[in-house]
């Protein structure tokens, strides 16, 4: 399984300028949220286009044309349109879509005939069909802050199972609206300070931003079969639940433990290999805890001496769209063999005690001459955890 | 209040609604067809709102499944008004 295209859009822009700009220090936060205040849809589709989708499917339809021009893919697919799918996640769908209809309704006006077609949650998917051509397995995944990664999870799942010999996979989120926001403060997940700062003693809830993004996951064997350069392979996936809150997770981090343990038996690699952990990390109180014990418990002594470091300390918490712009970041950090760094990590708190990177970016190097290997975390609301397990080129 | 619907204040707003869409305003002419303007089911829904909101005018999706041209349309608003 290889991965042959990145495209995302982010508050620090694309994928690879998210990673220069990260690598730099700087912050996509700006008043307690992450907008991507450099996007705007009718710079890359027609009105009419632009017209038939809410903003979380733009961010995706963006994204997702990055990722197949990165692939070299042209206009069309280079596979028969029945091997091709799409699979996108998304935490909420079409929310502004929602409120703005809704607040018709409240004026006794006409709610719009395109407001199914733009809240719903699978609108992401169904857009990327629609304009790539796709006539394999096209569908939505809904896991909350899991979803990006759960897409890339079941995309490669697909290829596997021979249902597609390619997928776009990936996650989108565009949430910064009156209700997603007041519903986030008032359940106490966002931060009072408006500072991303996972690890950081002083961390008090995620800030939120918006983005998407996707990767072109190919068989490796057809991939290689037209020449397609090859990014990097994603070795593993895997997907449990807590199975015990709506919203905490487990304190001791053992359902996240399960699904990196999944993720490595999956990928046939073992704790050693590891070389960066691209974390959650939220800033919340409860998930830096609980993923810095899950890390502990599934790679021993190996946790403390690579470099962990956080995605959402730059761009903040991208929702249903995190899981795959960060497996993005990941996927970039292995090509460039840099670990980023966590933002504004400064004071430490007994027993979150791994390396934060919290100096800068860091070389990385596989241990053992082969290429490196890395694994991207996904939590989210619901309790699901999804670990992808990828290997630099 | 409804506004009065004649050939050319229909016309009009039919015009300036699907330009709104996005369709080109320079094509947009009595004998265009929907499918030369890239107009389909659900700009028509669209439209169809618009026109009842302006005209008091209620067009249902079955009203307008087999008109085929922007002239058809306004024909068949006058004819409803």
């Amino acid at each position: 399984m290889v991965i042959t295209g990145v495209g995302a859009v982010t508050p620090l822009g694309d994928a690879r300028s998210l990673l220069a700009r990260w690598n730099e220090g700087e912050c996509g936060v700006f008043g307690g949220e992450a907008p991507c205040r450099e996007f705007d849809a009718t710079e890359h589709m027609s009105t009419k286009e632009a017209r038939r989708m809410d903003r979380f499917t733009q961010l995706a339809r963006v994204a997702a044309t990055q990722a197949v021009l990165d692939a070299g893919w042209g206009s069309a697919a280079p596979y028969r349109p029945e091997q091709v799918g799409c699979i996108i996640g998304t935490g909420i769908g079409g929310i502004a879509t929602i409120e703005d209809n809704h607040a018709l309704l409240q004026a006794e006006r006409a709610v719009s005939p395109l407001a199914v077609p733009l809240m719903m949650g699978n609108a992401g998917a169904a857009a990327l069909a629609i304009h790539h051509g796709l006539r394999g397995p096209v569908y939505g995944v809904v896991a909350a802050c899991a979803a990006g990664a759960q897409a890339v999870g079941a995309a490669m799942r697909a290829i596997q199972t021979g249902d597609a010999l390619a997928m776009l996979a990936g996650g989108s989120e565009a949430a910064l609206t009156p209700l997603a926001r007041s519903a986030f403060e008032s359940l106490g997940a966002t931060s009072p300070s408006g500072v991303s700062r996972p690890f950081d003693a002083r961390r008090d809830g995620f800030v939120m931003g918006e983005g998407a993004g996707v990767l072109v996951l190919e068989d490796a064997a057809a991939a290689a079969g037209r020449g397609a350069r090859v990014l990097a392979r994603l070795r593993g996936y895997g997907a449990t639940c807590d199975a015990q809150h709506l919203t905490a997770p487990d304190e001791d981090g053992s359902g996240a433990a399960a699904a990196i343990d999944a993720a490595l038996t999956d990928a046939g690699v073992s704790p050693e290999q590891i070389v960066y952990v691209n974390a959650h990390g939220t800033s919340t109180p409860l998930n830096d805890r609980a993923e810095t014990l899950a890390l502990k418990a599934t790679l021993g002594v190996r946790a403390a001496a690579i470099p962990v470091s956080s995605t959402k300390s730059a761009i903040g918490h991208l929702l249903g769209a995190a899981g795959a712009v960060e497996a993005i970041a990941t996927v970039l950090a292995l090509c460039e063999r840099i670990a980023p760094p966590t933002l504004g990590y400064e004071q430490s708190e007994p027993g979150l005690d791994l390396d934060y990177a919290a100096d800068g970016p860091r070389p990385l190097h596989a241990s053992d001459g082969q290429a490196p290997i890395a694994l991207s975390n996904s939590f989210g609301f619901g309790g699901h955890n999804a670990v992808l397990c990828i290997q630099g080129a | 209040m409804s506004a009065e619907a004649t050939t050319d204040t229909v016309l009009d707003v039919v015009t300036d609604t699907l330009a709104g869409f996005g369709t080109e305003r320079e094509q947009i002419a009595p004998a265009a067809t929907f499918e030369q303007l890239d107009v389909d089911s659900l700009d028509l829904a669209e439209l169809a709102q618009v026109i009842e909101e302006r005209f008091g005018t209620q067009l249902r999706a079955s009203d307008v499944k087999d008109v085929k041209s922007v002239g058809d349309l306004v024909d068949l608003i006058i004819a409803r008004g």
